[in-house]
């Protein structure tokens, strides 16, 4: 069991969540940050102030897998994610010591298994 | 525009004066009020982009009015276009302008702010993809090409004004012309990439419905001043301009309610702008129950247009088309129909004896589209071979407020780092690819 945090370009959030949800993986949380992973920085001037902007908002993904689903993961992300260009994100696979499902008490793999999959 | 009252008079008069100096101020306005709608349904990365396109309609139609367009579009009676007696502003002064009772300096300004609008319209039909600095040339060209020669037929004594055409406050040059110019807009600078593939949605719905409102506000002088002065024709319109978007904000609620079971908040800054649109051309020649009428009926197709138009592949953004070309389009015919000699003193429409005046109506309706279409198209066509229209694909990923602008609608202020005059001199350098 692990959990996996992908953090991608807000423009490529929808492109993953489509890739995820072909690669039958359900179950996702997603939040905005932000970041900064090399990329160009940009400048903006307001009023004669410019200024470096070294952070660039990112889109960060969570997503709690049984160990058997993240290759599939890992790679629907990279898919989805994927623009060739500096800045296009991380994927961090760490692992997860307990997991519990709230609404039946479900714990570990079968809190992190889809409703509906047996 | 053809108010009987005050064509014998050729005096200044100081209450006109006063009511017109106050309505084109208003009508400036409204140019800024659409920024705000426009902006609030574009996504956020995209907004000042958005805004921006409005913003510098005022520089360049504004300064490209008082060089020559409004000199073809008013200065005299040509079938097709005007002199070039008052290019530059010689000759407009204090004097009145014939056949009106306020000065020639307050008639520019009145019809300057009309250009202006005119021009931002069209923007709704490319924002979140064109680039700034074609839109600036196209603006500046399209104001003279499309838009002084339509106000020159439609009210300053060209073919269609003197064939008997009835066009209060703009049905002609501002509502048809945008709202078909718009149509060509889409088509020749394309979809944005990600148009029919993922939901693109309004960032701001409270933008809208301010930049909505704002619009009505401003529409009082905009149809409120098309009769130059404080008589009837101005009283008629400035009252249906109230009635009118009124019928069509309730018949889109309802429209709303009976399609989705839920009356929208954007839906209703549409329904505002639909309406006060239909009335535009009507506002001083049909009595204010017509008004109501106009409102209620012209909501439905206008509401067909902007439910269909997603569906096709032509990604005209922000529905210029269905919003402003439709509803001119109707707000024209309908003229002539329910036009009343006994409200406007000049003609009846068919409902009350005279069918040729729906004939002079429909020719407009017809040959305006064609022409605004027609020279958009071949207008952006050539502007195209020249520079792109757009950038390419990641500009559109970035969003165009940092690429065309350099600044963001939203900034947190987090990680940005003051460049003091010293260091501004070197050039960024990405941190993974260190020289």
């Amino acid at each position: 069991m692990k959990l996996v945090i992908g953090i991608v370009r807000p423009e490529k959030a929808n492109d993953v969540l489509e890739a995820l949800y072909r690669a039958e993986v359900r179950g996702i949380s997603m939040s905005r940050v932000q970041g900064h992973g090399g990329e160009l920085d940009r400048v903006e001037t307001y009023r004669g102030s410019t200024v470096k902007v070294e952070v660039t908002d990112k889109v960060r993904f969570e997503i709690g897998v049984s160990d058997t689903f993240v290759q599939a993961t890992v790679d629907a992300i990279c898919d989805g994610a994927r623009t060739g260009e500096v800045g296009d994100g991380k994927i961090f696979v760490v692992p997860v010591e307990r997991a519990v499902r709230i609404r039946t008490g479900e714990t570990d793999e079968a809190a992190v298994t889809p409703v509906g999959v047996a | 525009m053809n108010a009987p009252l005050i064509a014998q008079a050729s005096q200044i008069d100081t209450g006109d004066t006063a009511w017109m100096l106050a309505a084109t101020a208003l009508v400036l306005m409204m140019t800024i009020a659409l920024g705000l709608f426009y902006a609030g349904l574009v996504r956020s990365k995209n907004a000042l982009n958005t805004f921006m396109m409005c913003v510098s309609a005022i520089a360049i139609a504004g300064i490209m009015w008082a060089l020559i367009g409004y000199s073809l579009a008013f200065d005299g009676s040509g079938d097709l276009i005007g002199g070039l007696n008052y290019a530059g502003l010689h000759d407009v002064t204090f004097a009145p302008r014939d056949g009106t009772t306020i000065p020639h300096l307050v008639f520019f300004a009145f019809q300057a702010t009309f250009c202006i609008i005119t021009v931002a319209l069209i923007s709704g039909a490319v924002v979140e993809r064109m680039r700034f600095g074609p839109w600036m040339i196209f603006a500046a060209l399209w104001s003279v090409l499309v838009y002084s020669v339509l106000a020159h037929w439609g009210f300053g004594n060209g073919w269609l004004q003197e064939g008997g055409t009835l066009d209060f406050a703009g049905g002609i040059a501002v509502e048809m012309a945008s709202g078909f110019s718009a149509f060509a807009a889409a088509i020749v600078v394309g979809a944005r990439k990600d148009y029919g593939r993922i939901g693109l949605l309004p960032h701001n719905s409270v933008l809208v419905l301010l930049g909505g409102g704002l619009l009505w506000f401003g529409w009082f002088g905009f149809n409120g001043g098309s009769g130059f002065g404080t008589g009837d024709p101005s009283v008629l319109a400035f009252t249906n301009t109230l009635l009118c978007p009124a019928a069509t904000l309730f018949v889109w609620m309802a429209l709303d309610l009976y399609y989705g079971r839920k009356v929208t908040a954007v839906g209703a800054a549409t329904a505002i702008i639909a309406g006060c649109v239909l009335i535009t051309p009507a506002g001083g020649f049909i009595s204010p129950p017509w008004a109501l009428v106009l409102g209620a009926l012209g909501a439905i197709p206008i509401y067909m247009v902007i439910v269909y138009r997603p569906r096709t592949r032509v990604d005209e953004t922000l529905d210029v088309l269905a919003a402003h070309g439709i509803a001119g389009f109707l707000g024209i015919l309908f003229i002539g129909f329910v036009a009343q000699e006994s409200w406007n003193g000049v003609s009846d429409g068919w409902f009350y004896g005279h069918i040729g005046q729906l004939g002079d109506q429909a020719l407009a309706a017809l040959v305006t589209p064609i022409y605004a279409f027609g020279m958009t198209f071949i207008l952006l066509k050539a502007l195209g071979s020249m520079m792109p229209l757009r950038g390419p694909e990641s500009d559109e990923a970035t969003g165009m407020d940092n690429i065309h602008h350099g600044e963001e609608a939203y900034p947190t202020g987090e990680g940005a780092i003051l460049v003091t005059p010293e260091d501004g001199e070197e050039p960024p350098v990405p941190v993974a690819q260190p020289t």
